[in-house]
């Protein structure tokens, strides 16, 4: 293609720029800490727009000069086939520092296989998927480092049934950021205490209740300090009554300004804390927008026929 | 028929006693006994070791395959060696790493004895592993990609652990297996505990006391080494509950 000449320069600038969004996270709690610095450097006003429209693949490709190093997440033109299905056709999407995504669509519309497309549980079969300017399907990227900075939480937890609560949350910081015990434990003391199981430390996930597996999936998560958490239904296992406390585990995460992805099935997170919707079928995103606009006024009929579906 | 039947049991006993001390007590006999189970167990413990290292290996080269695509050379050679080892006698295996590959070397009988079981045994030990490391729920693995960990440190702090788990009962099974297979290592004029017996019976004539006391001495190793992998079978799985 011929985006690939373009994409060196822009990763080279993004790298500069990684050390500003760090210092910014202290600055402001507010969302979308990424928009401040971008604007100053390169002074385009319609660029926000361009970026709303990016779901159309062909003007991703023309629009992207202005826009290669601000997007944390930028994908284009992903195809990934499970011989005849085609589970992704040409999916485009930026996804931006601090905001949160929210990806609904009726089952079989390759939400999740988007999400795990993201951190390449699934490899897609072409496209690009460009992560803080690294495009990770480049045969030389070692793609386990750039996971380290991708979260995952699990619709089933996918604890590690053979270590302890703390044992689940440290080994990964341990083993693959040489963290001390110490500094991981601390760390994680203060994600636990967070998510309100600090008490449960020294227990072993078959004791615990569904939601506080899930919450603790996600501290496992979060002691990697990731830059960005993808969530592939966090919720959809559970026991209604404990989708609750993991939804409010989620909010104050997209409060902070942690950038998020979401597939979900939970209407209500998305209406209350999505900054986009993003509404999937057929291996296609077929809307995008603010959660007003998808759930008050759905413009295609599939669309129209799942949101009746769900909301009724 | 008549004589027996007027035997009294005192003189039935005396009769037992006396073939015992001629079995076992005269001339020291019962070593042929003791420096056999010692030759047995030498061979097992070897055995297990070259078994359970190659079994791992053989399973991971097989479960890569399984689950990536990759290693495809190395997985042939894999399915060669099940195939070959799991279709043949373990005695013929033994005569021919002994005759045709090693005795010209003039290597030890033990040693020989070693290589022929512990790659026997390699084979079965690696399908039981394949085995465990399958019966892992795929998001075991992937939630340990997903954080960040490669392919070996996965199977390594996350997925072994677990599979050794389930697979110990199948593991103990092989090795008792094991343990009962080296009685044919007699055929390389190796004096292992079952030979042992047999040249006793060589001796006095008499079969039945030298061969149920070899068959004692097995069951009672089988005994405890059931013993012990149940004992670290209950530890195992306290740690989960």
């Amino acid at each position: 293609m011929s985006t690939k000449k373009k994409k060196s320069k822009p990763a080279a600038e993004k790298a500069a720029e990684e050390k500003k969004p760090e210092l910014e996270k202290a600055e402001t709690a507010a969302k979308k800490p990424a928009e401040k610095p971008l604007k100053e450097k390169q002074p385009e006003p319609e660029k926000k727009e361009i970026l709303e429209e990016l779901l159309k693949p062909e003007e991703t490709i023309e629009a992207e000069g202005g826009e290669m190093s601000e997007s944390l997440i930028m994908v284009r033109n992903l195809e990934k086939h499970y011989g005849d299905l085609h589970a992704l056709d040409g999916v485009s999407m930026n996804i931006e520092k601090g905001e949160v995504v929210v990806i609904i669509g009726p089952s079989g519309s390759g939400k999740s296989t988007f999400l795990r497309s993201l951190n390449l549980l699934e490899m897609p079969t072409s496209g690009e998927i460009i992560f803080e300017g690294v495009n990770m399907l480049d045969k030389h990227v070692d793609i386990n480092v750039h996971r380290q900075k991708m979260g995952m939480v699990f619709q089933h937890f996918n604890l590690f049934p053979h270590m302890t609560i703390m044992k689940n949350v440290t080994i990964a910081p341990m083993k693959l950021l040489k963290k001390s015990r110490e500094e991981a434990e601390e760390k994680a003391h203060e994600l636990l205490r967070r998510v309100g199981l600090d008490d449960r430390a020294q227990s072993y996930p078959s004791q615990l209740s569904g939601g506080q597996k899930q919450r603790i999936a996600i501290v496992r998560a979060l002691c990697m300090e990731p830059d960005v958490m993808l969530f592939d239904e966090p919720t959809s296992a559970l026991d209604p009554e404990m989708v609750g406390e993991v939804l409010d585990v989620m909010k104050s995460l997209a409060k902070e300004g942690m950038t998020m992805a979401v597939v979900t099935h939970e209407m209500g997170f998305a209406k209350e804390v999505a900054d986009r919707v993003v509404f999937m079928a057929d291996g296609k995103i077929l809307e995008t927008g603010s959660p007003e606009e998808i759930f008050s006024n759905p413009k295609t009929e599939k669309a129209k026929q799942f949101l009746a579906s769900v909301l009724s | 028929m008549t004589i027996y039947a007027a035997k009294t049991f005192s003189e039935w006993f005396a009769d037992l006693q006396a073939r015992f001390i001629n079995d076992f007590i005269t001339d020291n006999r019962w070593k042929f006994l003791w420096n056999g189970l010692g030759v047995t167990l030498k061979i097992t413990a070897g055995a297990l070791v070259i078994g359970v290292l190659l079994g791992f290996l053989v399973a991971a080269v097989r479960a890569t395959h399984d689950k990536t695509g990759k290693l495809r050379f190395l997985n042939v050679l894999a399915k060669l060696y099940l195939t070959v080892i799991r279709g043949t006698p373990v005695v013929v295996q033994l005569l021919i790493t002994y005759f045709v590959i090693l005795a010209p070397l003039g290597v030890n009988e033990v040693l020989v004895a070693i290589c022929a079981f512990g790659i026997n045994s390699g084979a079965y030990v690696a399908e039981i592993v394949r085995a465990g490391i399958m019966s892992i729920d795929n998001g075991q693995f992937e939630a340990g990609r997903s954080l960040g960990f490669n392919y070996p440190q996965t199977m390594w702090y996350i997925i072994l652990p677990q599979a050794f788990k389930n697979i110990l009962p199948a593991l103990c099974n092989e090795f008792i297996v094991l343990l009962k297979e080296t009685s044919v290592s007699g055929y390389v004029a190796l004096q292992d505990l079952t030979k042992g017996g047999d040249i006793i019976r060589g001796r006095t004539f008499d079969a039945f006391l030298p061969l149920i006391a070899v068959a004692l001495i097995y069951l009672v190793i089988v005994l405890i080494l059931t013993k012990l992998v149940s004992i670290l079978e209950r530890r195992l799985r306290s740690s989960e509950h």
